[in-house]
C-alpha cells in the first residue's frame, strides 16, 4: 500500500511539474535562431530576455518585449530567445543560464527583476544587461542600461478624450499600487482631463481611487461599480489584472473604459474607449539598432515616449472615440512631440501643471 | 444613502458568492472527516473549465457544469489518495492546489494559442431579477441585481443545511467525521461516505471558480482565483464547520472587503495599505469577540483504517 502511494504521489508531482512548466523543467524556452535577414546581410549579433512571472504570453509588457524581440530577428537578423520565469527565485538563475550563453544583450523585462540583473552585471562584466521598466541609479555598472517610459503621455492622451468625451463631467481611475510607475498613469490622465476641461471651460472631477492590488479582479470591478454608480461615465484603469474586472464592470454597466499598456479593445470592443499604449518591444528594437551601429549605451538609463514611437493611444480608437475628438489628440500629439506641452509625472509637476494652466 | 446601501449589499454578494460555494464544500468535506486544503485548486481548474467551456459552447450554464465537473475530478484525486490509501491529508492537499493551477494554465496554452488567459465568453451568468427589472436605468434596482450565482450559492447552502441535520445521509457524514469506527460497526460504509462528501466538495469548489471566471469577472486569468480557497478554507473554521456558519463567515468577508472598497477614494483621504488590513482586522476581531471556541470534527484529518483501534 505504501508503495502504490509513494507512486501516486511521485506522478502527482511529475504532473504539476509538467503543468507548470509544459516541459520536464521547470522553466520552458524558447529560441529561433534562424539568423538570415530578410534583407540579405548577416549580423552576428544576439540577444535573450527573462521575463518576469507573468510570463511570454501575458498579453501585457512581456509578450509586448518578446513581439520586440522577433521583429528584431526578422528585420535585422539577429539570433533572440526568451526564458520565462515561474516565480521570483528563478530570476538569477535564469539569467545565469543565458549570461553563461553568451549573448550580446540579455533583457530583463520588469522591475521585479532589478536586483537580479544587477547580480548578473557584477558578476558577468564583459556581458551587456538591459532592464524594462526600471533603472539603476545615479552609479549604475557600466554594462547595463535602464529603459524607462513616459507613461505619463498616453495617460495625458486619453485622460483629453475622456474630458472631451465625458457627459457627466465626472471620470474615475483606478490604480494598482501607489508607486513612482502607477503616478505616471494617475497625473498624467488628470492633467489630461483639466487639459480638456479647460479647453471647453468647465469642471470635471476625477476620481481616484487604489486597489492596493495588482491581481483581484473583484475589487476592480467593485471600485468601478462603485464610481460608475457616483455618476463617473469614463473609467481609466492602471492596475494588471484588477483591470479585468475595471473592464467587466464597464461590460456590466454599459460605460466607458480605458485600458492600459495594450490595446484592451478586444476584451470589451463596445466599451473600451480607447487605451494607453506602452510599447515595449519598440524601445527594446531601438536599443538593440543602437547597439548594433556601435552606439555605447552602457550606464545609462534611456527614456521613451511619444517621440520615439514607443508611446500613444491604441489603433483601434477610430471606432469609439468621435472623429473630430480623435483629430484634436493627434493635434495634442504633435504638440507633446514638440515639448510645448509636457505632462507631469508626479503630484509636484501635476500641480505645477494645474498652475501653469490656470494663467 | 440608499445607493450607497445598495451599492454595499451588491458587493458583498458579488465577493461573498463563490467563497459560499467553495466553503460548503469545505463543510461538507471535514464534516466526512477529510481536510480539504486543495479547495483553491479545484477552484482554480474550476475557473478555468468554465471560461473555457463558456467560451468555445457560448453557452455559461454549460460551462458552470463543467466547472463542477472538473472540480470533482480533482477531489476524486484527493479522495483516492486520503480514503484508500491514507495518505496525509495536507499533503495531498497543497499537492493539488499546484495540479489545480499548473493544468489550468497548461490547458489554457493548448486551448488559447498559448496564452495564459483566456478569450472573454461571449455571454454570462444571466443577473437573477433581470426579468423581473428589465434593463432598468434606476442605478438603485442595478445594484440589487445580483447575479445568479448568488441566488444559487444561497440555495445549496440550505439545501446542505437540510441534508447535514435532517436527512439519513447528513447524519452519516457527520458520525464518518465523528467517530468513523463506530460508525463502521453501525454497517456504514465509511469509504463510500468518504468519497463522496469529497467528490462533492471538489464539484463544490469547481462552482465557486466559476462563479468567479463566468459572473463576477468574464474570463479566465492566471490571478483570478488568487487566495480565495484559503479564504474560504478559513470561513469553514470561522464557521466552525457549520453550513449556516461559514456563509455568515463569507459575507462577513465579503462586507468588509464592500467596505474597503465604499471607504477608499473621495475625499476623506484613508491610506489604501491601512484600508487593504480591515478585511483582516475584522476577522480577527469577530473571532474573538463573538465566535468563540470552536470544534473541529473529531475524525477530521485522521484517515480511516477498517478494524484499528
Amino acid at each position: 500500500m505504501k508503495k502504490l502511494l509513494a507512486i501516486l504521489m511521485a506522478s502527482a508531482m511529475v504532473l504539476t511539474v509538467a503543468g507548470c512548466g509544459g516541459g520536464g523543467n521547470s522553466s520552458s524556452t524558447g529560441s529561433e535562431s534562424s539568423s538570415t535577414p530578410e534583407g540579405g546581410e548577416e549580423v552576428k549579433f544576439s540577444s535573450a530576455m527573462v521575463t518576469d512571472v507573468g510570463g511570454v504570453n501575458d498579453q501585457s509588457f512581456n509578450q509586448s518585449a518578446w513581439e520586440g524581440l522577433q521583429t528584431a530577428q526578422k528585420d535585422m537578423g539577429i539570433e533572440v530567445k526568451y526564458i520565462e520565469s515561474k516565480q521570483e527565485a528563478e530570476y538569477g538563475p535564469n539569467l545565469e543560464i543565458l549570461s553563461d550563453e553568451g549573448h550580446d544583450l540579455i533583457w530583463g523585462v520588469g522591475f521585479m527583476l532589478q536586483s537580479a540583473v544587477m547580480d548578473a552585471a557584477a558578476k558577468n562584466p564583459e556581458t551587456m544587461y538591459a532592464l524594462v521598466d526600471s533603472d539603476f541609479g545615479a552609479d549604475a555598472p557600466k554594462n547595463t542600461i535602464g529603459v524607462l517610459f513616459r507613461a505619463q503621455e498616453p495617460s495625458f492622451l486619453v485622460g483629453y478624450i475622456a474630458g472631451k468625451v465625458t457627459e457627466t463631467d465626472k471620470v474615475g481611475f483606478v490604480g494598482g499600487m501607489k508607486s513612482e510607475t502607477i503616478d505616471q498613469f494617475e497625473y498624467g490622465f488628470r492633467a489630461g482631463v483639466a487639459y480638456a476641461a479647460k479647453e471647453l471651460d468647465k469642471e470635471i472631477a476625477v476620481d481616484v481611487q487604489y486597489a492596493n492590488s495588482f491581481g483581484d479582479s473583484g475589487l476592480g470591478k467593485s471600485i468601478a461599480q462603485k464610481m460608475y454608480a457616483e455618476g463617473c461615465d469614463i473609467v481609466f484603469h492602471a492596475a494588471g489584472n484588477v483591470g479585468v474586472g475595471v473592464i467587466e464592470a464597464a461590460k456590466e454597466n454599459d460605460k466607458w473604459v480605458i485600458g492600459v499598456d495594450q490595446d484592451q479593445n478586444h476584451l470589451a470592443p463596445d466599451n473600451v474607449l480607447t487605451s494607453a499604449m506602452k510599447m515595449v518591444g519598440k524601445a527594446m528594437n531601438i536599443v538593440i539598432q543602437d547597439m548594433i551601429d556601435g552606439k555605447d549605451l552602457g550606464g545609462q538609463t534611456l527614456v521613451f515616449g511619444i517621440k520615439e514611437g514607443c508611446a500613444g493611444i491604441a489603433p483601434t480608437s477610430e471606432k469609439n472615440v468621435p472623429e473630430d475628438v480623435l483629430a484634436d489628440t493627434i493635434v495634442l500629439e504633435e504638440k507633446i512631440v514638440s515639448e510645448e506641452i509636457v505632462p507631469p509625472y508626479s503630484e509636484d509637476t501635476f500641480n505645477a501643471f494645474i498652475e501653469s494652466l490656470a494663467k | 444613502m440608499l445607493l450607497t446601501l445598495t451599492l454595499a449589499i451588491n458587493i458583498t454578494l458579488m465577493y461573498s458568492a463563490p467563497l459560499i460555494f467553495t466553503s460548503l464544500g469545505g463543510v461538507l468535506s471535514e464534516r466526512s472527516g477529510v481536510v480539504n486544503i486543495g479547495l483553491e485548486g479545484m477552484m482554480v481548474i474550476g475557473a478555468f473549465t468554465g471560461a473555457a467551456v463558456g467560451y468555445f459552447s457560448q453557452n455559461p450554464w454549460l460551462g458552470f457544469l463543467c466547472a463542477g465537473l472538473a472540480g470533482g475530478f480533482l477531489a476524486l484525486f484527493h479522495a483516492i489518495a486520503c480514503v484508500s490509501f491514507r495518505a496525509n491529508q495536507t499533503i495531498s492537499g497543497v499537492a493539488l492546489n499546484f495540479i489545480g493551477l499548473g493544468a489550468a494554465l497548461f490547458l489554457s496554452r493548448i486551448f488559447f494559442d498559448g496564452a495564459t488567459m483566456t478569450k472573454p465568453v461571449p455571454n454570462k451568468m444571466p443577473k437573477a431579477f433581470t426579468w423581473l427589472l428589465g434593463d432598468t436605468e434606476n442605478q438603485i434596482l442595478r445594484n440589487l441585481n445580483v447575479d445568479i450565482t448568488v441566488l444559487l450559492a444561497m440555495g445549496i447552502a440550505v439545501l446542505l443545511w437540510f441534508i447535514l441535520y435532517k436527512t439519513k445521509w447528513g447524519l452519516r457524514i457527520r458520525a464518518v467525521g465523528e467517530h468513523p469506527a463506530a460508525a463502521d460497526t453501525l454497517g456504514i460504509n465509511v469509504y463510500r461516505i468518504r468519497y463522496i462528501a469529497v467528490i462533492l466538495s471538489g464539484v463544490l469548489a469547481g462552482f465557486g471558480g466559476a462563479a468567479q471566471s463566468l459572473a463576477v469577472v468574464s474570463i479566465f486569468s492566471p490571478t483570478v482565483i488568487s487566495g480565495h480557497g484559503f479564504i474560504a478554507l478559513a470561513a469553514v473554521i470561522f464557521g466552525k464547520w457549520t453550513p449556516q456558519g461559514s456563509v455568515l463567515a463569507c459575507l462577513l468577508f465579503g462586507f468588509a472587503q464592500a467596505l474597503v472598497v465604499l471607504l477608499g477614494g473621495g475625499t476623506v483621504n484613508i491610506p489604501p495599505q491601512l484600508l487593504s488590513m480591515l478585511p483582516y482586522v475584522l476577522t480577527i476581531v469577530v473571532l474573538v469577540l463573538f465566535v468563540g471556541r470552536s470544534a473541529a470534527p473529531k475524525a477530521s484529518g485522521t484517515p480511516y483504517e477498517k478494524g484499528v483501534r
